[in-house]
């Protein structure tokens, strides 16, 4: 008795890891067993076999066509957000005055939720809004630019509540790159462009994958801002609209769970990919903390 | 040959200098167009929340609170912000419970199964809420758990608890594992390390897992939409109805609704800045530790 | 607390994912004794030291404490005190709060918690700084805390794992005459973990000597000084030329033996044989500048206080560490000479 213990407490199992089992017991049931269910239930449609519903999906080129609308959304929106914070957050990286000031108004549109974020760029960005009234007066345009209720709309309303999260996530990355590495390849030599590109980017490129991810997992299941802002019904019905279509209108439940199978199918491959890329680089210390 | 350096030197930094400020002038060029597109955006539904009639003009003809006394009244707003605080209290205590010791497990011990482990409390966070909201509804629908407040808490719980795993999981690395073997050879049982060593130094971490937890659930649209009944909408679902039912409602009593959920966000959003660096807000994802 | 004549180490042994940490570790350690285990970093001396605390599950072996087992007892029920490399003092309770801790988990009196604290408070000096938290003290200070902490308990066994090690050398110094001091004026039974053989020496009564996990000695100081039991040991122990050599000659008392471009007598370890290989250690103090002994050509020379430290090179380019009175220049040659009695000849060991 006391030698099987010892042999598995040897491995690394012994009665602590009771601790585990609560968060494990609701992940299970609330997340694996839910989706292993929908799975289930996405090969029993009411018609066409097991794979009836994946047909009819693939099939009608309205819903097949949810998925280039999502990503043609989705990818460029989280690209612009690190490819934006990347040069801003690099250039804040020291200590300067204002910077704890200047986060917290970068963390204010998390809070502002899709409603909010919504109706302000209907109301600001809209035909009689403050930005179209402005350009008319300065005379850069005649006719009011036509920015919202079309993919427009949803891009900024992603922009707008991607970009902080992805900057603030880039910073993070970035005061961890201990500072010194830089200064050293300055007495070695290097201007700032290799110094950045050839010490700062590589270190720090495992970071922008995560952050990558991370915004685009956001951007990527844009759900009522598409509906709000957006053309839901045309060039921005994502493939979240066409699950919740499918769920609660239709009432379709294996055709819902198989829309949610490709949606996760089709972002774990993004996801998937951006990892593996980022697998070809270092990913070991950065030598600073944290 | 010193004399010579000197100078060439110093052109060369002062090259450097000017070949430099424009893409400062970049950086900050682009950060202010977005704060100044962000307080468009804001500044236009608080303006509208407050004007009496506004149509076609920079600012409306008069002024009124009108539309925060209709908010209130009409939508029953005070059952919805009890409802939001129901729910998020409930998720927030739950998850802390089940969350805390978990990540306590996965942060101090290794066992067979780590990783797995740890990339399957990863998975919920990493999978856009509508993929796993779909058929979890529909499992909650079919016991009977959904469409009531039930529903809506363990829906919630399924990002949360991952979210305070991963939050936690620094703090508890934090702390010194030789000051809990420390307290054994005091003579201290486990339940007296975890109450009386473990706990206090742990509070800073729990109060920044809490706060983000809530910011999140009060947040989150996606999974409360799927799985609330008329009773249980919280505040974001309440506005999504009002705001997407449009015509029935003045616009402006939604932006004054719009105008309180974010107020709401920001004070939780204070409170949680005392505590936890902005960047814990948008995510804590720690690349696996081992 | 609980009084004890030995505690009995009876093959511990743990092993990690296969490999052994700690092998076979029999030892018994009397009542009162200073106890310490050294060796180079992971040659499982803090394995054995938190085995006999209990933190460490044995892979098998027991530990007694006089007829009671303890080795199935969790930590807490030992009753032996700790003192950590790193202090591990509690940083949100003051230092009275740290030292009284482990007297309230034993539910003491009140009034007898209290007595006991200001007790170990002044032993270690601390009064001024009761009620500071540990964040607020040097590492001098944090050091007295945690020793404090650990003695408080009267623990029938305290266990010191490098406690010094955290220390500049100046502090060092003054530390382990403090914690030898406490150890005479409380009698307290202390095992004490260092890779420092100085500080090992100074210290203890008896000495463990550890590598890959197993006990290569155990003695007084005097005798690993001087009779070093392997050429491990003799390593660890300062001496620094280790030289592969063959026996030449086997006397009663002396050992001959020779290496390239050189003859030294010196005394076997062990049987010995003509034509075995062997490694003769010397200390560098042992090895002197004198007339016809081996020729070397001085490279490098440090001042060390009273003496100066020597490194040479034979004409057969063996590197010689030795001491020196008078500062010779580097590119010198000179010839060095041992005492026979001060080189000891170890049985080579194929490696």
């Amino acid at each position: 008795m006391t030698a099987l213990r010892h042999r598995l407490a040897e491995r690394g199992i012994d009665r602590q890891l009771l601790l585990l089992v609560p968060a494990l017991l609701c992940v299970l049931i609330l997340f694996i067993y839910p989706f292993a269910y929908g799975l289930g239930l996405s090969f029993q449609p009411s018609q066409g076999g097991v794979f009836g519903a994946y047909r009819e999906f693939f099939a009608d080129a309205y819903q097949r066509d949810t998925i280039w609308t999502t990503l043609k959304l989705s990818l460029p929106a989280a690209f612009l957000n690190v490819a934006a914070s990347v040069p801003i957050a690099y250039r804040m990286r020291g200590r300067f005055r204002g910077k704890r000031l200047l986060t917290v108004l970068l963390v204010v549109p998390i809070t502002l939720g899709t409603v909010l974020t919504a109706e302000g760029l209907l109301n600001f960005l809209g035909p009689t809004g403050w930005l179209n009234r402005t350009l008319m007066s300065a005379g850069v345009i005649d006719e009011p630019v036509r920015l919202t209720n079309n993919y427009w709309g949803v891009f900024f309303s992603l922009v707008i509540t991607g970009f902080p999260f992805a900057f603030l996530l880039i910073l993070s990355y970035l005061s961890g790159i201990d500072p010194t590495l830089e200064r050293a390849a300055a007495t070695l030599g290097a201007g700032w462009w290799p110094r950045f590109h050839r010490i700062t980017l590589p270190l720090l490129a495992p970071g922008l994958a995560t952050t990558f991810c991370l915004t685009f997992v956001l951007a990527f299941s844009v759900f009522p801002s598409a509906v709000l802002v957006g053309d839901p019904a045309g060039t921005t019905r994502v493939i979240s609209i066409a699950a919740y279509h499918a769920a609660y209108e239709a009432y379709d439940y294996p055709l819902a769970s198989a829309i949610a199978v490709v949606m996760g199918v089709v972002e774990l491959a993004v996801v998937a990919a951006v990892l593996g890329m980022r697998s070809l680089f270092y990913t070991g210390s950065t030598g600073g903390k944290g | 040959m010193t004399a010579v350096a000197v100078p060439a030197q110093e052109e060369k930094t002062r090259r450097a200098r000017i070949v430099a400020s424009p893409g400062a002038w970049l950086v900050w060029g682009s950060v202010t167009f977005f704060f100044v597109m962000l307080a468009g955006v804001i500044g236009s539904v608080v303006v509208s929340s407050f004007g009496r009639r506004w149509f076609d003009t920079w600012l409306p003809e008069s002024w009124t609170t009108q539309w925060y006394g209709q908010a209130w009244h009409e939508f029953t707003l005070l059952d919805v912000l009890i409802v939001t605080i129901e729910v998020s209290l409930l998720v927030v205590g739950i998850s802390v419970l089940v969350g805390v010791p978990a990540s306590y497990v996965l942060a101090r011990r290794s066992f067979p199964g780590r990783r797995v482990l740890y990339l399957l409390f990863l998975l919920p966070i990493l999978m856009p809420p509508i993929t796993y909201g779909i058929p979890l509804a529909t499992v909650l629908y079919k016991y009977g758990l959904a469409g009531h407040m039930t529903g809506v808490v363990l829906a919630n719980l399924v990002p949360s608890i991952p979210f305070v795993i991963l939050t936690m999981t620094p703090f508890i690395e934090q702390v010194d594992p030789a000051i809990e073997r420390a307290a054994r050879m005091c003579g201290a049982r486990t339940w007296q390390v975890f109450l009386r060593i473990l706990a206090p130094l742990l509070v800073p971490g729990i109060l920044a897992a809490s706060i983000l937890v809530l910011v999140r659930t009060v947040g989150m649209f996606e999974l409360t939409f799927l799985t609330a009944g008329p009773d249980s909408q919280t505040l974001v679902v309440a506005l999504y109805y009002t705001m997407s039912a449009a015509g029935i409602r003045a616009q402006q009593s939604v932006d004054a609704m719009a105008v309180i959920y974010t107020s709401m966000m920001l004070v939780l959003l204070v409170i949680a800045l005392r505590f936890v660096n902005p960047t814990q807000l948008v995510a804590r994802v720690k690349e696996d530790p081992s | 607390m609980s009084s004890f004549d030995t505690l009995r180490l009876d093959g511990v042994t743990r092993r990690f994912g296969g490999k052994d940490a700690l092998s076979g570790l029999s030892l018994e350690i009397h009542k009162g004794e200073f106890i310490a285990l050294l060796g180079p970093s992971g040659c499982g001396k803090s394995t054995a030291l938190n085995c006999l605390a209990g933190l460490l599950p044995l892979s098998a072996g027991s530990i007694w404490q006089d007829d009671r087992r303890l080795d199935t007892l969790p930590p807490e029920r030992r009753g032996f005190g700790m003192v950590f490399q790193s202090y591990a003092l509690f940083p949100h309770l003051s230092v009275r709060k740290n030292i009284a801790f482990g007297l309230q988990m034993r539910h003491l009196p009140r009034a007898e918690v209290r007595r006991r604290t200001d007790e170990a408070i002044r032993l270690v000096r601390l009064d001024e700084h009761a009620t500071k938290l540990p964040g607020q003290l040097s590492g001098g200070q944090q050091q007295r805390v945690a020793i404090a902490r650990a003695v408080v308990l009267e623990p029938s066994l305290v266990l010191m794992d490098e406690p010094l090690s955290n220390l500049d050398a100046k502090l060092r110094l003054e530390m382990r005459t403090e914690i030898r001091r406490l150890h005479q004026s409380l009698g307290l039974t202390t095992v004490y973990v260092t890779h420092d053989q100085e500080e090992a020496l100074s210290m203890a009564d008896r000495l463990v000597v550890l590598r890959d996990g197993r006990v290569q000695q155990v003695g007084t100081p005097e005798e690993l000084h001087t009779r070093p039991a392997n050429r491990h040991v003799a390593d660890f122990m300062g001496y620094r030329n280790l030289l592969p050599m063959r026996v030449t000659s086997v006397t009663r008392e002396h050992v001959g033996v020779e290496g390239p471009g050189m003859t030294l007598t010196g005394t076997g370890v062990g049987d010995l044989f003509p034509g075995d290989e062997v490694v003769a250690a010397i200390r560098p103090e042992d090895l002197v500048v004198g007339e016809g002994g081996v020729p070397v050509t001085v490279e490098v020379v440090e001042y060390q206080g009273r003496e100066l430290a020597v490194e040479a090179r034979t004409d057969q380019g063996i590197m010689l560490h030795l001491r020196a009175a008078e500062r010779p220049a580097p590119g010198d040659k000179v010839s060095v000479v041992a005492d026979p009695a001060r080189v000891l000849v170890f049985p080579g060991e194929p490696s």
